[in-house]
């Protein structure tokens, strides 16, 4: 398997196959946490370590587990290593932990999890499977940092709130401030204004889209029709 | 739309959007000229400001959807969004609250969803929820009825209010604006007060009158003629106002029977608050409200059930804006399991239906 991809598992797990913005997984811990930049980063990386773990394990147990409980074995990998994550920032972000309380335990039932272990780790070699791991993670840590931005941008006008809980003491005054005496727009902060964002970022993306379709015929004709001479 | 037709013996029937949004802001002026009358110049600040945002946020958006701008703005429905949201705002509300509020109820309430038709939710309590939710201590800021006793701002120092958020020199924050009596009246209940101590108490007692609140029953009456008027011309369907008013009336008269101290009576209910305009210009909108004759009485017993639960056991001291959106949603269900019978079709073929077929 020497044709693997590897730009290919790159494009998808950041752009055309986003966990977050195309097939909309694991919708519940990226409404509920993104209030601010750190929190979003905060479960975006427990996230990103729980998806390569358990992609490198499900990879390497590909031969020897059975098909008929392949499902079963996956989500007691995926428990295993959520329970990893847990403990260690149990341990060494404690501020953060409490923080983001329920929602690092909940990283389990986070279907895209469970979608990449069974749709791409179980049918591949064990580099592709990490590599596809850390892309998809990186894809739904980088949704979580944009929308945990745009709520706290507006909902209370900062950027790095409580950096601190990360990064530790240096990262105390890392916090930017947008706007002097902002009352804050509450809503923002609050589930609806998730779902808005989300709507936002999804409806930007399309944008996008639209528009680098437009332009590439422009870009391929020419190239194609080199080729064919 | 125009169906002109050919020859004499027809009259040509004149339904197009613009007309009706046009008679139901007609009719919206008696209550609206109330509501200055008691409230002061903010009222119509507010009305103008949000009608120049609507107007402005329509054409943004008209222009970002690349559609046509004079069909859109022409339909007058921008227009009644912002009316019907100014009316629901406080008169002192800072000018970048009626912004957030009719732009995010023009952009996100409307054109996010499609335009005009195509929104399930009323726009004007999408962006009242917005601001209600989003600024609690702004939305506070509704003035006293001009009524003796009560001092009020003259039009340069309402506008200084609004635009620039400073208070005329000797006056405070508390002297220019005041609890409105639904929220008085949940105050004190809360605190243990009967409804007779309050209608007595010295300092919160003038603002009550024998119906509801001083001026309230007159914005409330007039609101309630236009709407009459509006039922009457076959604009509005006058079973959603019914079912909602009936509803309201009923629970609130039941509690009241019950425990006559701390429930309000259903006079207070009904003439209180926005009751009359949610009852019969926004409960009414023809897009978000059920189309069918027993979903209209549905939807509109619905809502009045919510805003007498909002209001009684509720955070908010009224609950227009939460009930009318709750029941939104509920709208295309209500259409699907009402849906009436076609002449020459049999029952079964219709999906909600489920009468037992009769044995064959």
């Amino acid at each position: 398997m020497s044709d693997v991809n590897y730009n290919e598992i790159s494009r998808s797990g950041l752009w055309t196959n986003n966990v977050a913005l195309v097939q909309l997984l694991g919708l519940c811990p990226l409404l509920a946490v993104t209030g601010t930049v750190i929190n979003g980063l905060g479960l975006g990386i427990a996230t990103l370590i729980t998806l390569v773990a358990s992609n490198i394990i499900v990879s390497l147990i590909r031969n020897w587990v059975r098909p008929e409980v392949r499902v079963p074995v996956f989500v007691m990998i995926i428990a295993s290593v959520v329970t990893t994550i847990e403990l260690t920032m149990n341990a060494w972000f404690y501020e953060l932990y409490k923080v983001l309380g329920i929602f690092i335990p909940l990283i389990v039932t986070n279907c895209s999890i469970l979608a990449r272990a069974e749709a791409y780790a179980s049918k591949n070699k064990l580099l592709p499977s990490a590599m596809d791991g850390l892309m998809m993670g990186l894809g739904f840590a980088g949704v979580l940092v944009a929308l945990g931005a745009m709520r706290e941008a507006i909902g209370r006008g900062t950027l790095l709130a409580d950096a601190h809980l990360m990064f530790g003491d240096i990262a105390t005054n890392w916090t930017i401030v947008l706007v002097e005496d902002y009352s804050g727009l509450l809503l923002a902060i609050l589930p609806p204004g998730a779902f808005i964002g989300l709507g936002l970022i999804i409806a930007l993306k399309n944008v996008i889209d639209r528009k680098l379709e437009k332009r590439q015929p422009k870009i391929v004709a020419p190239a194609g029709s080199e080729a064919t001479s | 739309m125009r169906f002109k037709t050919a020859s004499s013996p027809h009259t040509t029937p004149v339904s197009s959007v613009n007309v009706i949004m046009r008679k139901v802001l007609m009719a919206m002026i008696p209550g609206t000229a109330a509501t200055a009358y008691f409230f002061g110049w903010g009222v119509l600040i507010n009305i103008c400001l949000a009608c120049v945002v609507a107007i402005s946020s329509e054409t943004l958006m008209l222009y970002l959807r690349k559609r046509p701008m004079k069909p859109y703005l022409s339909d007058n429905s921008a227009l009644l969004t912002a009316c019907l949201l100014a009316m629901a705002l406080p008169q002192l509300a800072p000018w970048w609250l009626t912004v957030i509020a009719v732009s995010s109820a023009i952009i996100l309430g409307k054109h996010l969803y499609g335009g005009l038709g195509f929104n399930p939710f009323n726009p004007a309590m999408v962006g009242y929820v917005i601001v209600i939710i989003s600024f609690p201590k702004e939305m506070t800021q509704w003035v006293p009825p001009a009524v003796a006793g009560y001092s009020q701002l003259g039009f340069l120092e309402t506008l200084q209010v609004i635009f620039a958020g400073s208070i005329p020199a000797g006056m405070s924050w508390d002297s220019i604006t005041m609890a409105t009596p639904l929220d008085t009246m949940k105050t004190q209940l809360g605190l243990e007060l009967s409804i007779n101590d309050i209608h007595q108490h010295k300092v919160y007692g003038p603002m009550f009158s024998s119906v509801s609140g001083v001026g309230w029953e007159w914005i409330n009456g007039l609101f309630l003629a236009g709407g009459l008027w509006l039922a009457y011309k076959r604009i509005i369907d006058w079973r959603i106002p019914a079912g909602l008013l009936g509803m309201l009336f009923l629970l609130s008269n039941s509690f009241a029977l019950y425990d006559y101290s701390s429930f309000t009576p259903p006079t207070f209910q009904l003439f209180s608050g926005g009751i009359m305009l949610a009852a019969f210009f926004i409960a009414t909108d023809p897009v978000t409200a059920s189309t069918t004759i027993r979903g209209r009485w549905i939807f509109g017993a619905g809502i009045g059930f919510f805003i007498f639960v909002i209001r009684t056991w509720g955070s908010y001291p009224d609950g227009i804006a939460f009930a009318v959106l709750l029941m939104n949603m509920t709208a295309p269900l209500l259409d699907y399991y009402t849906m009436p019978r076609t002449f020459g079709h049999h029952w079964s073929e219709f999906p909600g239906h489920h009468k037992k077929e009769p044995e064959e």
